[in-house]
């Protein structure tokens, strides 16, 4: 498996809405918390070595961008 | 404070008359590695001067946990059954987060091993044997009260600068082993920088008397009722006394934490009101997971702490150590008795340094998860934690310590290639398993005490047929040494005709299929394994 960057969910605004829905009344640190369970869980959902790696440099490189 | 335990007070010899001497092989520091070193190296047959600034063994209690291999090693130098008897015995670790168990693991969970995952035991009785099993080797000389102060390290060897009540004089070691612990005055004096980090963070280590009835496993709290937003671990020792860890965070004042009456407030939250206990001892530490470059310069060998230092919650810096001079000592024998050359000591770093770094990581990890670093890293810990009480998948990462495990020695220059196609068992460089035998007279024992006994290679096989000069045959057979359940010949991945080579520390140097060892594969493999050209 690689790292898939090309759009893949379904609902896209739907997702993005939930995602903020699970945030919106929450204080920092506890939102932090919330964003570090969500990634656990879908880094298990991966659970690809090679993907999980790739994504972390993904991220780190997005925001290098200009 | 100790009320358990009094430590032996040895005489201090004088120095030697002329203010000069000489030695073959000067051990520098006398704690649980030089010890060891000592030791081992007298089982070879070899002498050695051990110098040591005090005249008793460790003060209080350090290092508790004793791990599998490092048992082995002791088994081999005779005092394995001393640990077993004395030592509390256990494999199971339990790690809690506030009120609820987490996560559970068992360190061995399968049968046919002489010796368990771990044994607790207070590291001055393993020093104390220690220096009985030297004495009576009457070929380690242990001199107490003989404090290093200074070292020049030459071509063939150094001159060490000896302080004693009655002089100063100047010893010429032909070899040194350092093993002068974290504040090394060798490594000092020859300016040798440690590599790592240091951790933000303070351990209040109290040991306790008490008789309590908690079982014989690792128990790790995150975030207890207890000790509110830091971690607690409790261990059994011998004696009954309990070892808790308290984490007190950066900006806990030491010297104020050491105040018995604050300390027994603490293990009061933790024990409730009815439990009665003393203390036994209290310190508070800050801890490293670092190491010097290289642990070979010339004539000079750096091992254990001198070398490298880890947070304990893996329980790898005496257990490192002790792999240490198990690596070591064969080597410097070999070479000493003009059996090997001198570049079979380059091997030393070789294979250690991978090992330390091995153990530098796991401490790191586990420290890293145990004081989060910052905010994310505090956040990804607690996620983590509140992962684990529903979901399977979040335990693995709960890092509360990943226990020492011996090394593998992967990359090892002394290992050969597989001779023919293995795919399962114990690959060259890993440790030997152990399994049960029954000898030939039907008594029941274990394979780990018949390779190395001899101080020289074995080939364990089931054929005579295959046997080498100068490598004493471990003929696996029903009518010899019998593997009766199999799991020796399932532990090594051998079927009948294999054959595998076992160096004098119980590492595998090389293995052949059936057909292919050959008295010249396995020559090939043994002049390897010593450092010459195969
Ligand atoms: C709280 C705590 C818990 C630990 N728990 C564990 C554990 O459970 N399992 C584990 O494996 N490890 C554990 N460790 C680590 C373990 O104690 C050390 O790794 C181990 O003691 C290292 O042995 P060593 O011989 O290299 O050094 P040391 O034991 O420090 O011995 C060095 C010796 O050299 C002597 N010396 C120093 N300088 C000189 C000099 N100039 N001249 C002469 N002599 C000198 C010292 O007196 C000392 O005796 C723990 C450590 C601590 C602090």
């Amino acid at each position: 498996m690689t790292l898939h960057t090309a759009p893949r969910i379904p609902d896209p605004d739907a997702f993005y809405e939930a995602l903020m829905e699970a945030h919106r009344a929450l204080p920092a640190e506890e939102s932090r918390r919330l964003d570090a369970r969500l990634v656990l869980l879908l880094a298990n959902q991966i659970g690809d070595q090679a993907v999980l790696m790739a994504a972390i440099a993904a991220a780190r490189a997005a925001a290098d961008r200009p | 404070m100790p009320s358990t335990y009094v430590n032996p007070r040895y005489a201090a010899p004088p120095p030697p008359a002329s203010g000069r001497e000489e030695a073959a092989v000067v051990i520098a520091g006398g704690g649980l590695v030089g010890l060891t070193a000592a030791l081992d190296l007298a089982r070879r047959g070899v002498r050695s001067v051990l110098l040591y600034e005090d005249d008793t063994v460790s003060h209080g209690s350090r290092a508790i946990c004793f791990a599998k291999r490092t048992l082995e090693i002791y088994g081999r130098l005779g005092l394995g059954a001393k640990f077993l008897a004395k030592g509390v015995t256990w494999n199971t670790g339990r790690v809690y987060h506030q009120d609820r168990e987490a996560y559970a693991f068992d360190l061995l969970p399968e049968e046919g091993h002489a010796y368990p995952a771990f044994v607790n035991l207070q590291q001055y009785y393993a020093e104390e044997w220690l220096v009985e099993a030297c004495a009576a080797t009457g070929l380690v000389d242990l001199r107490w009260k003989h404090r290093i102060t200074g070292v020049a390290p030459r071509a063939d060897g150094a001159t060490l600068t000896v302080e004693t009540a009655q002089g100063r004089y100047a010893l010429d070691a032909q070899w040194v082993l350092a093993a002068d612990g974290a504040r090394s005055t060798i490594r000092e004096a020859m300016a040798l920088p440690f590599l790592g980090q240091v951790f933000r963070d303070r351990f209040l280590i109290a040991d306790v008397v008490m008789h309590a009835p908690f079982p014989a496993e690792r128990r790790f709290w995150f975030d207890p009722p207890f000790h509110p937003g830091q971690s607690v671990l409790l261990h059994k020792q011998p004696d009954d006394v309990w070892r808790i860890d308290f984490q007190l965070g950066w900006d806990a004042d030491p010297e104020a934490e050491k105040d018995p009456a604050r300390v027994e407030a603490r293990v009061r939250q933790m024990l409730g009101p009815d439990m009665p206990f003393s203390l036994e001892w209290v310190s508070v530490y800050t801890f490293r997971c670092r190491r010097i470059e290289t642990f070979r310069h010339g004539r000079v060998f750096f091992l254990g702490d001198s070398a490298h230092q880890v947070s304990p919650f893996g329980a790898r810096g005496g257990n490192g150590g002790v792999q240490d001079a198990d690596n070591l000592c064969w080597k410097l024998a070999a070479v000493l008795e003009g059996r090997a050359p001198d570049a079979l000591l380059d091997s030393y770093d070789a294979e250690r340094i991978p090992a330390a770094d091995e153990n530098i990581m796991n401490s790191t990890r586990s420290t890293d998860f145990i004081t989060p670093k910052n905010d994310a890293a505090r956040a990804y810990r607690d996620a983590v934690m509140d992962l684990s009480a529903s979901y399977a998948f979040a335990r693995p990462l709960v890092n509360s310590g990943r226990l020492s495990r011996p090394a593998l020695l992967r990359d090892s220059p002394l290992s050969s290639p597989d001779a023919g196609a293995w795919d399962g068992g114990l690959p060259a460089g890993a440790p030997a398993a152990d399994a049960p035998v029954i000898d030939a007279a039907g008594r029941a024992g274990w394979l780990l005490e018949r390779i190395g006994a001899d101080g020289g290679f074995t080939l364990l096989a089931d054929t005579a047929q295959v046997e080498a000069p100068g490598i004493a045959t471990l003929r696996l057979a029903p009518d010899a040494l019998q593997d009766h359940s199999g799991l020796a010949a399932a532990r090594y991945g051998m079927r009948p005709g294999d054959a595998v080579l076992l160096r004098p520390d119980q590492h595998i140097a090389a293995r052949f299929r059936a057909g292919t060892a050959t008295q010249a594969a396995i020559a090939a493999a043994h002049r390897r394994a010593l450092g010459l050209a195969a």
